[in-house]
């Protein structure tokens, strides 16, 4: 069996399992007035809007005065937009300052829902490491801290969960991406109080609907979306061919909105956070939260069309 | 790291070109008008391998380690670091070199009496083309002139150029060590620059593989 041609048992099979996820009302969903439609975490209860912001790469601009300015252009747009959670990590260069520099110029420090990592292989330098980052950011505390691709993860995980337990934390996660080590990430899930994954999906990369996905609702546990446009290339890909007409079904305007809106109407996702340098984009990538979102089928032949692109 | 293999180039790139650019066009208005300061240094380069007189030699070797100093300090610790957290492995690197080329050139081990042709064309036409050509890149990728990569300013033709002036240095056993750091540097640059997409990856690259290949060439060695 290949994975570019599933048999018709693996369909059937996948199609009940969607079904099934589906059938289980998902995790409560709601709309403020013109902002964007916001999901429940599931170990809170607190909401949260179901687009975020990324920060790899786009906003590691040094201490380039130009581009800082435009970073505070895209976030001003961000929260403006209805937007609360920025992610960032310590492996992304200067973004953590960006974010930094960005909430004080924007007075966002309330506004913000702070997703950060801590990323280190040497454990003994986890604290010292997440100090700086809280530095970086001009925060008192983080909202989420997450081990980063699962790095020296059993004692970061254990200097996050004792930091949650001191009240120093609200949440705890632990991330991958690119659908890696899925099999380590599944076991950390059923045996670690996790607050939140955060995991490749998008129409192409499909992987977490098999096994993470489901394990999250079970576990409830919050799924956040990384790489929404396999960091552009996606957009890239499907920028010459024009949007389906069954898009405006959804109100989709562009293919960004379209894959977005597959992503966050996944039952199971809790926020997807898609990185940008321009303010057009974010309020775009935002908008894509604020009107209807496909059901199933409307899902499937999104998957499907962009697929075969 | 483990799934070593579903990584690629990309997943280490952790700026955009743009970024990257401009850190060129940034550091250059910082330092006018020292390009041009920089440009006659390195044109004594040039100098010393037509005429290697003694003294000659001792002045470029304050002039390249204070060139390989300030790149160290004024480019990658100042403007490169702070994006790419990477680079503060290379620093202690840039500063070593700095000093190995103060003692090695200003102790009069390493001389350039070599008269053989070939290896002094090639490393006559590396420093050309770090000192002349290197700084036109930026015109001939449809950018901006103001983001030059000039000689002892950049990395790139800093790098490019030293190995021109140590290809046909002589004894080898004092001219390989002090290619070292150079020819890594041209490897970092060039595997930069190919992720990035940059089509002037070829500059480092080309150099260090020349510069490799005359060096390693049977009769390079004076007699
Ligand atoms: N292991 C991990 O923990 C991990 C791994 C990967 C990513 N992440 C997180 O997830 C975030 C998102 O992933 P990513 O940054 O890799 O990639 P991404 O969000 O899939 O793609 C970012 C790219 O998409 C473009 N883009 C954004 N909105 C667009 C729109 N509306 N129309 C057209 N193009 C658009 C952006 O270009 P423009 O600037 O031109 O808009 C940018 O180049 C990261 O920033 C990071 O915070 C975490």
């Amino acid at each position: 069996m290949s994975i570019c041609n599933p048999s018709r048992r693996t369909i059937l099979k996948g199609l009940l399992t969607t079904a099934a996820a589906t059938a289980i009302p998902s995790w409560p969903l709601s709309a403020q007035d013109n902002g964007p439609k916001t999901r429940a975490v599931p170990s809170t209860g607190d909401s949260l809007p179901l687009i975020g912001l990324g920060s790899w790469i786009t906003f590691n601009v040094g201490d380039d005065s130009e581009l800082l300015e435009q970073c505070v252009d895209v976030m001003a747009a961000f929260f403006d937009a209805g937007g609360r959670m920025i992610d960032s990590s310590p492996m992304y260069g200067s973004s953590q300052a960006t974010i930094g520099y960005g909430l004080d110029k924007l007075d966002a420090h309330d506004r913000v829902f702070s997703a950060d990592k801590l990323w280190t292989s040497n454990p003994d330098e986890g604290r010292d490491q997440i100090d700086a980052s809280r530095s970086d950011w001009g925060i008192s505390r983080f909202d989420l801290l997450q081990v980063h691709n699962l790095r020296a993860w059993r004692e970061n995980l254990e200097t996050l969960l004792t930091m949650k337990d001191d009240g120093e934390l609200r949440y705890v996660g632990i991330t991958t991406s690119h659908g890696r080590r899925h099999d380590e990430f599944e076991t950390i899930m059923r045996d670690y109080p996790l607050d939140f994954v955060q995991l490749t999906y998008n129409p192409i990369d499909r992987a977490a609907e098999q096994r993470l996905l489901p394990l999250a609702r079970e576990r409830e546990i919050g799924v956040i979306v990384n790489r929404p446009f396999q960091q552009g290339r996606l957009i890239d890909r499907l920028e010459d061919h024009a949007l389906p007409d069954w898009a405006s079904d959804v109100e989709a305007e562009t293919w960004a909105q379209l894959i977005l809106k597959f992503i966050i109407s996944h039952p199971d996702v809790t926020c997807a956070i898609p990185a940008t340098t321009q303010v057009a984009h974010v309020r775009e990538n935002m908008a894509a939260a604020s009107s209807p979102l496909p059901d199933d089928d409307m899902r499937q032949r999104i998957a499907e069309t962009i697929g075969e692109l | 790291m483990s799934e070593w293999w579903t990584y690629r180039p990309e997943d280490f790139l952790l700026f955009s070109p743009r970024v990257y650019w401009r850190l060129f066009e940034l550091h250059n208005a910082a330092w006018w008008p020292l390009q041009i300061v920089a440009l006659l240094a390195g044109l004594l380069l040039i100098v010393v391998l037509l005429t290697p007189r003694p003294w000659l030699v001792r002045c470029l070797g304050v002039v390249l380690a204070a060139s390989w100093g300030f790149v160290a300090w004024a480019f990658l610790w100042q403007r490169y670091a702070p994006i790419n957290w990477a680079i503060e492995y290379v620093i202690p690197l840039f500063a070593l070199q700095a000093l190995l080329l103060l003692g090695a050139l200003s102790s009069g081990w390493l001389t350039f009496t070599d008269r053989r042709r070939l290896p002094r064309y090639i490393g006559l036409a590396l420093i050309l083309h770090a000192v002349i050509l290197h700084p036109l890149v930026p015109l001939l990728s449809g950018r901006s002139w103001q983001m030059a990569e000039v000689f002892a300013v950049a990395p790139d033709p800093l790098a490019i150029a030293t190995l021109g002036l140590l290809v046909s240095a002589h004894p080898a056993r004092w001219a390989w060590p002090l290619m070292v750091i150079p020819l890594l540097w041209c490897l970092i640059s060039w595997l930069t620059l190919d992720t990035m997409g940059a089509p002037s990856a070829w500059s480092p690259l080309t150099a260090a593989c020349l510069a490799l290949v005359t060096r390693l060439w049977p009769h390079a060695e004076a007699k």
